[in-house]
């Protein structure tokens, strides 16, 4: 077994700010991480391999920087890191991205053909959950998302068996490899990396292919060039007109509060007055 | 989606579209019909959906793929009802259970039979899994997960607007030179249409092209959700949530008192799930539930950007917080700066106070 695991490097938005005058992104000391739902694929594709015996490579397009989060995956257990940069791709949407992705697992699996590919639900910058369908379907890998479990794969039958989170239940699927799985956060929990794996990482050289590299001819296809989306605008969401109606708090009970809270609101809403009443009544 | 983009000469930016394109006309919604049920997300699409195609001037359709029979064909008179002027209409037994391979088989070949210029869908799980494989497979634009969606009269673009950067801040993404322009939108973002019985339109059939021992993919089972508690928090008329400033997990008792009284749906910011006092289903915001009810009760929550885009749509928005300063008073309607710790057992008490007034009298 084969497994590649797409990982992004991502902003730790939790410490993004931003400038209260020109409304552009602080960036700088805001640290990187690779991105949380990444992790959740990640740790399966490891468990994979305790389980069966597999091979886990760790892939990534970004900037050389990027290679923090490569080398964060060889400390967690992954066998083998390749980063994915050209300058060609910068500026890629997500058809762009996952055309990039593709066409480098595509090379390789030309030496070691690939058996499952792992992405995250999403990313927490990108936020689109489309890399991931994206890749299935120009490899043609039967597509399963938001999985809840691994229930069984079977390398030689070439089967997998998995539970899929639906509207309203799971469904249970049954299909072949090769296929591109993205895991459901909180469906596992990562390891934490070995002492041995701690100093490979930090040891390892990093794999680093351009463009030729991932076999990539038509760069048309890449970065912004290969990009149908064009951002027009960015801008801060406008603040409210209106501050909120305060209730008068000085001196007075949270009794006398909470009644004049509910006047106030049924006097503002009556209708919601007669709903609430009428269901009480009920 | 990238980040970065700066305008650069490229194809997609051209400003007249391709001759070709031009053959691309109509707004469609996909109907995201799963056992039996439709998704309302698409009955808020088409809502939306009318008013993007009434700016061009041109038909509203909708997709609805689903196994023969009664449900599948009740589901094409509903899209009429909410706004449809059409149903692209493909009923097989292979339908019956979302597979992405003959979904996508279905819907990509109905877009290059009859070329809709803008193709939404619901950021649902289906529709996301469903979205990402046609788009690549039409190698067309996709902006996921929008809060606002406009026509550009000047170019005729779908204007598609979106937070970004962990949702500090919005950004307008517009697929100029291919077509669809295809989005996605989360439930609960747009509001419901109202329907209109009697309303008609008319059917258009398609099959498909595939059988299925060629489908890869097979279900074995279903196993619906066994937990009857399941929250109904993007539907409830009234929510009431805690955020950090309950101090600790036993104080979100506090909240569930309130919502008893109320018969409200409970829920919380996000920090209250990574804590664990609180379920993923149960959490409100950007990366949560979107909600909008007629009354939300807000307690000791501050009211950030992630927090305050699920939120936007409720009718009355109450807010306590402690601090007089909290950006929750920036959007909430009415406020109390006050301890929720105390203010949410006096307004239990009043509440439930002025309801019962009401039983007796009436
Ligand atoms: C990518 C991303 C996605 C996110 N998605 C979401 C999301 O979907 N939903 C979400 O909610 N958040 C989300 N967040 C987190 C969000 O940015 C905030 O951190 C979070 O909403 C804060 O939660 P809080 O208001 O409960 O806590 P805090 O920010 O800690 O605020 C606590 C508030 O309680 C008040 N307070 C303290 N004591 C009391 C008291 N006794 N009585 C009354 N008030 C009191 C304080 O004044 C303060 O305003 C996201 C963040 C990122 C980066
Ligand atoms: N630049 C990238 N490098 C490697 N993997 C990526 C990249 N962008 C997206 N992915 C993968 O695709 C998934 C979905 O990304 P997105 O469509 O941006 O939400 C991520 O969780 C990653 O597994």
């Amino acid at each position: 077994m084969h497994i590649v695991v797409c990982i992004k490097q991502v902003p730790d938005s939790a410490q993004i700010r931003v400038h209260p005058v020109t409304n552009t992104i602080m960036r700088q000391g805001v640290p990187t991480i690779i991105n949380p739902y990444d992790l959740f694929s990640l740790e399966e594709a490891l468990r994979l391999r305790d389980r069966i015996g597999a091979k886990v490579t760790v892939l990534t397009m970004g900037p050389k920087m990027a290679e923090t989060a490569l080398r964060k995956a060889l400390s967690l257990g992954a066998d083998r890191a390749i980063l994915l940069t050209d300058r060609r791709f910068a500026g890629s949407d997500t058809l762009a991205t996952s055309f990039a992705l593709a066409s480098a697992i595509g090379k390789i699996a030309e030496t070691e053909p690939v058996d499952m590919v792992f992405c995250g639900k999403q990313t927490i910058d990108g936020d689109t959950a489309q890399v991931g369908p994206g890749i299935a379907r120009r490899l043609g890998l039967q597509q399963l998302t938001y999985i809840a479990r691994i229930d069984s794969v079977d390398p030689a039958g070439r089967e997998i068996v998995v539970q899929r989170r639906a509207e309203g239940g799971v469904q249970v699927l049954r299909t072949a490899l090769p296929c591109m799985v993205t895991m459901l956060e909180g469906s596992n929990t990562i390891r934490f990396g070995t002492m041995p794996d701690m100093f490979r990482a930090a040891r390892a050289v990093i794999e680093e292919w351009d463009a030729a590299a991932a076999g990539i001819e038509d760069v048309m296809k890449c970065g912004l060039r290969g990009s149908p989306t064009v951002v027009k605008r960015v801008f801060a969401p406008k603040p409210n007109a209106k501050k909120a109606e305060q209730i008068e708090v000085e001196g007075k009970s949270a009794e006398d509060i909470a009644l004049a809270a509910i006047d106030t609101l049924f006097a503002a809403r009556p209708s919601l007055a007669d709903d609430m009443l009428r269901q009480a009544a009920e | 989606m990238s980040e970065q983009k700066q305008p650069a000469s490229r194809a997609s930016l051209k400003a007249k579209l391709d001759e070709k394109l031009l053959a691309y006309q109509g707004v469609w919604v996909f109907i995201e019909l799963e056992r039996g049920q439709v998704h309302s997300v698409s009955w808020e699409l088409i809502g939306e959906g009318r008013k993007l195609a009434d700016a061009q001037g041109v038909e509203l359709s909708g997709v609805l793929v689903g196994p023969s029979g009664e449900t599948t064909r009740a589901a094409a008179q509903d899209a009429f009802a909410y706004g449809a002027d059409n149903v692209y209409l493909v009923e097989d037994p292979l339908l019956a259970d979302y597979r992405n391979e003959p979904y996508t088989q279905v819907l990509t070949k109905l877009v290059n039979k009859y070329k809709p210029e803008i193709l939404l869908l619901g950021a649902t799980n289906l529709g996301r899994d469903l979205a990402g494989s046609v788009a690549t497979t039409l190698a067309t634009g996709l902006t996921a997960d929008c809060t606002e969606l406009a026509i550009d009269m000047e170019g005729r673009s779908l204007a598609a607007t979106r937070p970004t950067f962990g949702g500090s801040l919005l950004c307008t993404i517009h697929t100029l030179n291919f077509r669809p322009q295809m989005a996605t939108v989360r439930p609960r973002v747009m509001a419901m249409p109202e329907r209109q019985e009697g309303r008609g339109g008319r059917i258009i059939e398609d099959g498909i092209d595939m059988a299925e021992s060629s489908i890869i993919t097979k279900v074995l089972d279903f196993i619906p959700d066994r937990d009857t508690n399941k929250s109904q928090l993007a539907y409830a008329d009234i929510v009431v949530a805690g955020g950090m400033g309950l101090g600790k997990a036993e104080n979100y008792a506090l909240v569930q008192e309130l919502a008893a009284v109320l018969g409200a749906e409970t829920g919380g910011s996000r920090p209250l799930v990574q804590k664990g006092w609180l379920t993923a289903d149960r959490q409100i915001g950007q990366t949560g539930k979107t909600i909008r009810p007629k009354l939300y009760i807000a307690a000791g929550i501050s009211g950030a950007i992630q927090h305050r885009v699920g939120v936007e749509g409720a009718d009355t928005i109450l807010a306590i917080n402690t601090d007089p300063n909290a950006p929750i008073f920036d959007f909430a309607h009415y406020g109390i700066v006050g301890d929720a710790l105390k203010i949410l057992p006096a307004l239990t008490a009043a509440f439930r106070k002025r309801l019962a007034v009401n039983r007796l009298a009436s």
